[in-house]
Formats: structure tokens, C-alpha cells, sequence
């Protein structure tokens, strides 16, 4: 049974690798390119292990059916998973080649190189080609062997060198297909009519208005509490949602709660599991002591996050098409084989009968409402047989209905001894799910967690959240520190009863728990009166760790600081499994209470580098949406509903207040690949707050740091 | 329905539509022009943005109606615009996109931007994409890369 997950589940390397006509080599794998370049990477592990040139790799869209399921593109994951995958697939179909090459050219095959694909040997002034060996129609027929011999490090040519982005002049030119820009003959458009809120229920609709409409070729998809139109003309399609959203009455009953989140979070009924090494145990959760007598300083603080949302530029969409009982789906999810298995129980089908092919969104990082949209073209698709159905939500919808990373709630207390020593820590953290995927569950979760279906006439309802077991998962996620303490008390407080819809974004509890760990420390280094970048390197025992705090803290505190500008560091471990990574910003605060980024060094090693310059843009773009987070967003709602419903309700970074970012990249070509995604998230929160500290001596313990909550501070 | 004419990229489309239809539905949904983006249809994002006369413009929420008579540029036609071509091989050259999705409305901004300020200050750059957002956090890219392509323009012109 191989280790590597994605290989226990798809072991044939024809799944993975294919040798395909006009010199091409093929890779099909089951992590989805959401812009955090994997086809990229997995095509220059692929390049190197078969001796060919990236350019003749094509890394195809992953497809139920075709793809390995490889899960759910998500925590920083894909690199250990799919690339490991992709480096023995192509190392066992190159040694297969080269046995074939052997015996067709009767030399030995320790006389045998290739260069691009082409196999000659030594022996011999012959040669043969990958093509010639394997003709279109031929199979390996082996399974995929991890114990293969891999490339040398030193011999690499493609690995951890410069490489375009995979498909970047398309992007750039707005010629690459995002499932927004699919267009089929005689296709339809069509667009969700959401209720007010989440627990509004239809009670009457204008039939006049519906035949209306309907007498215009617009078609009325009605089931329950559910609505959809769907029409040739999308801007038709556009204005009919909003007149049939205009037709709808509803019962919105007494509406979403609007108790203080970060009173709730801690006072509301939960589930609290005690976490030892990162993962909760049945123990009983111990009760917060008396500090140790060894104490000089006990700190105690709260930090509180809101909910944030994905936001992704494009609103959600996807296309489908219902034939002869079949259906298949475009569709931008992150974990395609899942939502069949949720698609097909929800609309009672057999999961042959479904197909869905990635096709790119705009990107999130997270969940947000690719499977829902793709679950709304389905329902309008099957209404209308034969009719491919391009679906879009409105920026409204989006903003509204996508699931939002949790609001979270972190409650510690420290105490320090004479030396400068942590000798106890306790943190507690409060949170709503961040699993909310449609994963199969008791009581049909996997399809209740398809928010279309949660409004039919015979509605499956949204499953009640249970606590994540698994090791950094969930809340939990990065709420064990890295950090060498003797006594520490952990608990994560599953509260189920908030008020918003959530699941997975980007880290998941990782940044709100890495903003108070790293505030926090912060705060004891100044009450031990010790170097905030000493005393976090004096609690470390692993020195990858050390390094990468070491190199940030190097770049950050280079130069003259400017006037009145502040700076900040903070660091984590992802997962304490994954890629190290520290972040430093310097910045300053205006008049207006605003904080104006200057600079942000983000520095990390992330195992084995394939791409670097991948890795770096990954680096950059978590530094930039987690200082967005920190700086700008929180998800307003009122008994109404959500009142955040465009982007001046609720705002992101805008290019004024990017900052200047410097990567610094640790290399460690003898190590695995340890995944970067989500590394810098956490880190960049508490940067952010540990910088405005030291230049204005305000201490930020709830997001996002506005003008207003900046003066309120100021005022306490 | 009405009938109107546009001139899109150089050349004159007749079109036929509801006179109210914003422009982006006009150019991604009759003309095939599928290279600006619909994303917020508010003018909130700026991933809809055109160049009209030069200008960089949201077309998302402006009818159609408005446009009768202008110069309209998409992403597609810049390809063959000098400045067009330098902003879109600056931002190949520096991988200055994730997911793409906002990319061509921030290509479109940059070279509306070098076509009336052939050196523009890190300053200018910021403020000739206030109205364009990015969620992925390729901002610093996008900056080095419209950088990158002034600083080819004045090469050349030299």
C-alpha cells in the first residue's frame, strides 16, 4: 500500500501519466490549478523525472472519471500529495521507457540517456523516442512505484528554476476560458432569486408577474422555497431575477440573530475538547488554574475575529447540461468527485450519471459558492432537458449567500518567570465550523450542505456541525504552538449555533489562532521587557524555524525605520507541519487613524522548492488577502440578513495601500515538499497589529484595525 | 430592440439589443469578446474595464446606448496597440496573475495609464487602479510589471 494518499487511492500510473500523440506527454491529475500554479509544478517534476522539455507536458483539467480523486484541492496539501504523486508516476513511466527503449534497441539499459524524450544509447549510435515505444492506444499497465529511484537534487534542470505560470499569456490576454465565458449553441443563461435570508421560506409569487416572464421566454424554476429563472438574453436573464425576485413574498420569521458575536462565541452551548499535540482527546478539559508561583507577570487577553468572506472577484457560476437522464457540470469547485457524491445523493441519481469537469473561477482560496452554483445549474438544467445552462450568481448573491470563514474567539493567559520563560500557557478558542464542504455525512450531510437544496419543497436541511477530530483541523488548526512551553492548556469550543453560514477559508481557524498566539507573544516579550524577535527565538527548538524568524526579522529591521513607522514580526509553522513562515511589516498610521502598509517581508521555507517564483507569488498573495482580512473586512448582518452586499459595504485592500513585499525563500532541496499555501496568513495578522503596537503603543486585539476601531483604542 | 452600431477594436458592429443592456453583455455575450470580465455589474471591481476614447471605463452598469459613436478597446484589441502589447508582456514576464480573473481589466487600466504617462511614479500607478480590485493578491506584480513596462517604453523611445 503506497504512503502517498492520492497513489492508495490511484495506484495505475496510466491514470497519471500518458504518452500521448504529437509528441506530447500527458498529466492527469486530481488537484485543481486555482491559480496557485500546481499545474505548473507538477509539470516541472514531471519534465524532470522524464527528461523532456515542459513545454511538451499538458497538465489536463481535472474531470470525474478521468482525474485520480485526489480529494479536495485545499491546505496546502497539493505539493505532498500531487506532486509526490506526479515525481513517482513519471520516475516509474520513465523507467518503463527506458526497459522498452533496452530491449528495442538490445543494448543494456545502463547505457541509455534522454534528452527530451529521445532515448539513446551509449552502446549504440541508435535512438528511439518515447512516442516510437509507446504508440498512441499502448499502456503501461504497472501501478505506480514509490520506491523508484527519483533525480538527484544535483542533477535537476527544471526543479526549483524560473517557470512561466501555466497558461499566464491567456490570462493576460483574457482569452483564458473561465466557466463564466463557456458558451455552448443554444444555450441559456440563468440566475439564483435567493430568499431575503437564510431562514425566509416563499410563501406566495405573482403569478402574473411568472406568466409574464414566462410569456417572454423567460423560464420560472420554482421548488419550494427555491427559485431560479433562466433565459437566451443574459441581460433578460439578469432583469428577470429581479423581477421575480420583486413577485416573491416571504416569511422571514424573526430573522438572523444580532447577539454580540464575540459575547456569544463565548457564552453560547459548545463542544470543548482539550487539544495535546495539535489533535483533541476525550480527556475532561482542565480548569484554568492559578498561575504558576514562579510567575513575575501573568498576561491575560481576548482577540476576536468577524466573519470573513471569499470574496472572490468573479461571482460563483457554472454551467450544465441534462441529457437523456445524465448531467454534466463545468464547474470551479475545489473537490469535484465530492460533489458528485453530494450532487448525486441530493438529486437521487447514480453518480456515473454525473460528470463534472474543473473549469476555472475566480479565485478564493476556500469554499466559497462554486459548489452551490454548480448544484443551481443542475436544478435549472434538469427543468430544461437538453438545454445547456450557464448559471452566474450576482455579486449580491455572492457576497450574501457564499460560506464564511467563522467569526472565532481567542481567550489566553501566559505567565513568565524570572528568565524570561513561558512556564504556562492557556489558550481557549471559540469558532463556528470551518468544515462545511459536502463532504458525505450522517443524514445525507454531504447534499444538506448544498445550499440550493436546503430550499426545496422537500428540503434536506443543513447538517448541525460537529467537531473535527483530525490534527490541526478545523479550530484548531495552529492552535498548538510551536513553541518549546513545559505547561500548556489547549481547548477548541465548537460553538454550532451562530448566526452565519461558514466553511473553509484559506487557513481555516490558522489565522485567527496565529494572530492572538503571535499578538500575545508579543505582549509578554514587552511585559518581560525581552525583544519580541529574541524572545519568540528563545522558546524555539527547531532551527528551520529559527532560520526563517532570523531571515524576516534580517530584512524588517534593516535600514533606518522611518518616521513614526512601526514594525512588526510574527511567525508560525502551518500546522506545525507544513511550510515555516515569519512575516515582518513596517507601516505607519495616518491623522485619519489609518494604517498605511510601507513594507512586508515575508520569508519561509517550504521544504524541496519546485517553482520558485510560484512559491513566492503564493508568499505575496497571502500577505496581501490576510492584510485585507486584518485591515478592511468584517461581514455586517442585521435581523434582516447580510447587509455586506457589494464592495462598498463590505471592502477589500485596494492597490492604494499595497505595500512594498520582499519574499525571502529557504530552499531545502534534500527535505519534501511541505505545501505554502496558507503559511503567511496567520503571521501577516499578527505583524499587522504588532507593528501598529510599536508605532503608535495601541494594542489591536479585535479585526479588522478600521480608522474606527484604531480611535477607539485610542480612547480606551 | 433597438439597433446600434459600435465600434469595437477598430471596426463597426451593428447590434441589436435592448437599448437599457449594459455594455460587457453587448461585447462578451454578442461580439464573443469574453475578455472583460463581469464581476460586480456596481463599477465596484473594475474587472470590466474597457478603454472608450482612450479612457479606462467600466461598461458594466452604462447601456449600451451611450457607447454609439465611441472608440471601444477591449483586451482582445490591445494586442495590437504598442502599449497594449508591452503592459501584456510585462505582466507574462513577471507571472503577475493568480487566477486571472481580474487581469484584463487591470491590463486595460495600465495601458490607458502609459498612454498618457509614459513614466508614471509608483503613486500614479496606485491611483490609476483605484478602481480595480484583485482578491488572489497580485498587487505588487501587477505594480512591478506596469513598472516594468514604462520603463521598456522609455527604452524604446530612446
Amino acid at each position: 500500500m503506497p504512503d502517498n494518499l492520492s497513489l492508495s487511492k490511484t495506484p495505475l500510473l496510466d491514470r497519471w501519466v500518458r504518452i500521448a500523440p504529437g509528441e506530447r506527454i500527458a498529466i492527469v491529475n486530481g488537484k485543481v490549478d486555482i491559480g496557485q500554479r500546481i499545474s505548473t509544478a507538477v509539470a516541472l517534476i514531471a519534465a524532470e523525472e522524464l527528461d523532456v522539455d515542459p513545454s511538451r507536458i499538458d497538465v489536463a483539467a481535472p474531470e470525474t472519471g478521468a482525474a485520480p480523486d485526489e480529494g479536495i484541492t485545499s491546505g496546502s496539501n497539493s505539493m505532498q500529495e500531487s506532486g509526490n504523486a506526479v515525481r513517482y508516476a513519471a520516475a516509474t513511466a520513465r523507467r518503463h521507457l527506458l526497459a522498452l527503449a533496452a530491449e528495442t534497441l538490445g543494448v543494456d539499459v545502463d547505457t541509455l540517456e534522454v534528452d527530451d524524450g529521445l532515448v539513446q544509447s551509449r552502446a549504440t549510435n541508435r535512438s528511439v523516442t518515447y512516442w516510437d515505444l509507446m504508440p498512441e492506444g499502448a499502456s503501461f499497465g504497472v501501478d505506480v512505484d514509490e520506491t523508484v529511484a527519483t533525480k538527484p537534487v544535483a542533477s535537476f534542470r527544471h526543479v526549483g528554476k524560473f517557470a512561466p505560470a501555466r497558461g499566464i499569456e491567456n490570462l493576460v490576454g483574457g482569452t483564458g476560458t473561465f466557466v463564466h465565458d463557456m458558451v455552448f449553441p443554444d444555450m441559456l443563461h440563468a440566475r439564483p432569486v435567493r430568499p431575503p435570508h437564510y431562514h425566509a421560506q416563499l410563501t406566495a409569487l405573482d403569478d402574473a408577474v411568472v406568466a409574464r416572464l414566462e410569456s417572454e421566454g423567460v423560464t420560472v424554476v420554482r421548488d419550494g422555497s427555491y427559485l431560479a429563472v433562466a433565459a437566451e438574453d443574459e441581460y433578460a436573464a439578469a432583469r428577470a431575477a429581479e423581477r421575480l425576485a420583486n413577485a416573491a413574498q416571504w416569511d422571514t420569521g424573526p430573522g438572523l440573530e444580532e447577539a454580540d458575536l464575540f459575547e456569544k462565541l463565548r457564552t453560547a452551548p459548545r463542544i470543548s475538547l482539550k487539544i495535546v499535540d495539535g489533535k483533541p482527546v476525550e480527556d475532561p478539559v482542565p480548569p484554568l488554574a492559578d498561575p504558576p508561583k514562579a510567575a513575575i507577570a501573568t498576561v491575560a487577553a481576548r482577540y476576536d475575529r468577524p466573519y470573513h468572506m471569499h470574496g472572490s472577484i468573479g461571482p460563483s457560476a457554472a454551467m450544465a447540461v441534462w441529457t437523456d437522464g445524465k448531467l454534466t457540470i463545468w464547474s470551479h469547485s475545489q473537490g469535484i468527485y465530492l460533489l458528485r457524491a453530494a450532487m448525486a445523493d441530493g438529486l437521487e441519481m447514480d453518480m456515473d450519471d454525473i460528470r463534472i469537469i474543473h473549469t476555472p473561477g475566480a479565485g478564493c482560496y476556500g469554499h466559497n459558492g462554486a459548489d452551490d452554483a454548480a448544484t443551481d445549474a443542475a436544478l435549472i438544467a434538469r427543468a430544461l432537458p437538453g438545454r445547456p445552462v450557464l448559471l452566474k450568481w450576482t455579486r449580491d448573491d455572492e457576497h450574501a449567500w457564499e460560506p464564511y470563514g467563522s467569526a472565532m474567539a481567542m481567550d489566553l493567559r501566559a505567565s513568565v518567570n524570572e528568565a524570561g520563560r513561558v512556564i504556562d500557557w492557556s489558550q481557549e478558542t471559540y469558532s463556528d465550523t470551518h468544515m462545511n464542504r459536502p463532504r458525505p455525512g450522517a443524514n445525507r450531510a454531504g447534499p444538506g450542505r448544498l445550499l440550493p437544496l436546503n430550499y426545496l419543497a422537500d428540503p434536506l436541511p443543513k447538517p448541525e456541525a460537529s467537531p473535527n477530530m483530525g490534527v490541526h483541523a478545523g479550530i484548531h488548526r495552529n492552535l498548538d504552538p510551536l513553541y518549546n512551553f513545559s505547561k500548556r492548556r489547549l481547548v477548541k469550543n465548537l460553538v454550532p449555533s451562530m448566526p452565519l453560514r461558514t466553511s473553509s477559508l484559506r487557513t481555516l481557524g490558522a489565522y485567527a489562532n496565529v494572530f492572538a498566539i503571535e499578538s500575545f507573544m508579543d505582549e509578554l516579550a514587552h511585559e518581560a521587557g525581552i525583544d519580541p524577535v529574541d524572545f519568540r527565538l528563545s522558546h524555539l527548538d527547531d532551527d528551520r524555524a529559527k532560520a526563517v524568524l532570523s531571515a524576516a526579522a534580517e530584512r524588517l529591521f534593516a535600514g533606518e525605520k522611518p518616521d513614526h513607522a512601526g514594525r512588526g514580526i510574527a511567525f508560525a509553522q502551518y500546522k506545525n507541519a507544513k511550510s515555516y513562515a515569519a512575516v515582518g511589516i513596517e507601516l505607519t498610521v495616518t491623522d485619519e487613524a489609518e494604517v498605511k502598509l510601507l513594507r512586508a517581508v515575508g520569508a519561509a521555507d517550504a521544504g524541496q522548492v519546485v517553482d520558485p517564483d510560484g512559491l513566492a507569488s503564493q508568499l505575496e498573495g497571502g500577505i496581501l488577502q490576510a492584510a485585507s482580512w486584518t485591515l478592511y473586512e468584517a461581514v455586517a448582518f442585521d435581523r434582516d440578513g447580510i447587509t455586506s452586499r457589494d464592495w462598498e459595504t463590505y471592502p477589500i485592500l485596494p492597490f492604494a495601500n499595497v505595500p512594498e513585499i520582499e519574499t525571502v525563500i529557504i530552499d531545502r532541496p534534500d527535505d519534501p515538499f511541505l505545501g505554502a499555501g496558507e503559511a503567511v496568513a496567520g503571521p501577516t495578522g499578527a505583524a499587522i497589529a504588532n507593528a501598529i503596537f510599536d508605532a503608535t503603543g495601541l494594542r489591536l486585539r479585535r479585526l479588522p484595525f478600521t480608522p474606527d476601531a484604531l480611535r477607539l483604542a485610542a480612547l480606551a | 430592440m433597438t439597433s446600434f452600431t459600435l465600434t469595437v477594436n477598430g471596426a463597426a458592429h451593428s447590434v441589436e439589443c435592448d437599448p437599457a443592456t449594459p455594455l460587457i453583455y453587448v461585447l462578451r455575450n454578442t461580439l464573443g469578446l469574453t475578455g472583460p470580465k463581469l464581476g460586480c455589474a456596481l463599477e465596484q471591481c473594475g474587472a470590466c474595464t474597457v478603454l472608450v476614447d482612450g479612457e479606462a471605463t467600466q461598461c458594466c452598469v452604462r447601456a449600451v446606448s451611450e457607447f454609439e459613436g465611441s472608440d471601444i478597446r477591449t483586451i482582445e484589441g490591445l494586442a495590437e496597440d504598442d502599449t497594449g502589447r508591452r503592459v501584456r508582456e510585462a505582466f507574462v514576464a513577471l507571472n503577475a496573475a493568480q487566477c486571472g480573473y481580474c487581469t484584463p481589466g487591470l491590463v486595460t487600466a495600465a495601458t490607458a495609464l502609459l498612454k498618457k504617462n509614459a513614466q508614471p511614479s509608483r503613486d500614479d500607478i496606485l491611483k490609476a487602479l483605484e478602481n480595480n480590485l484583485c482578491r488572489c493578491g497580485s498587487h505588487a506584480r501587477v505594480i512591478a510589471a506596469i513598472a516594468r513596462a514604462a520603463g521598456e517604453g522609455v527604452r524604446h523611445a530612446g
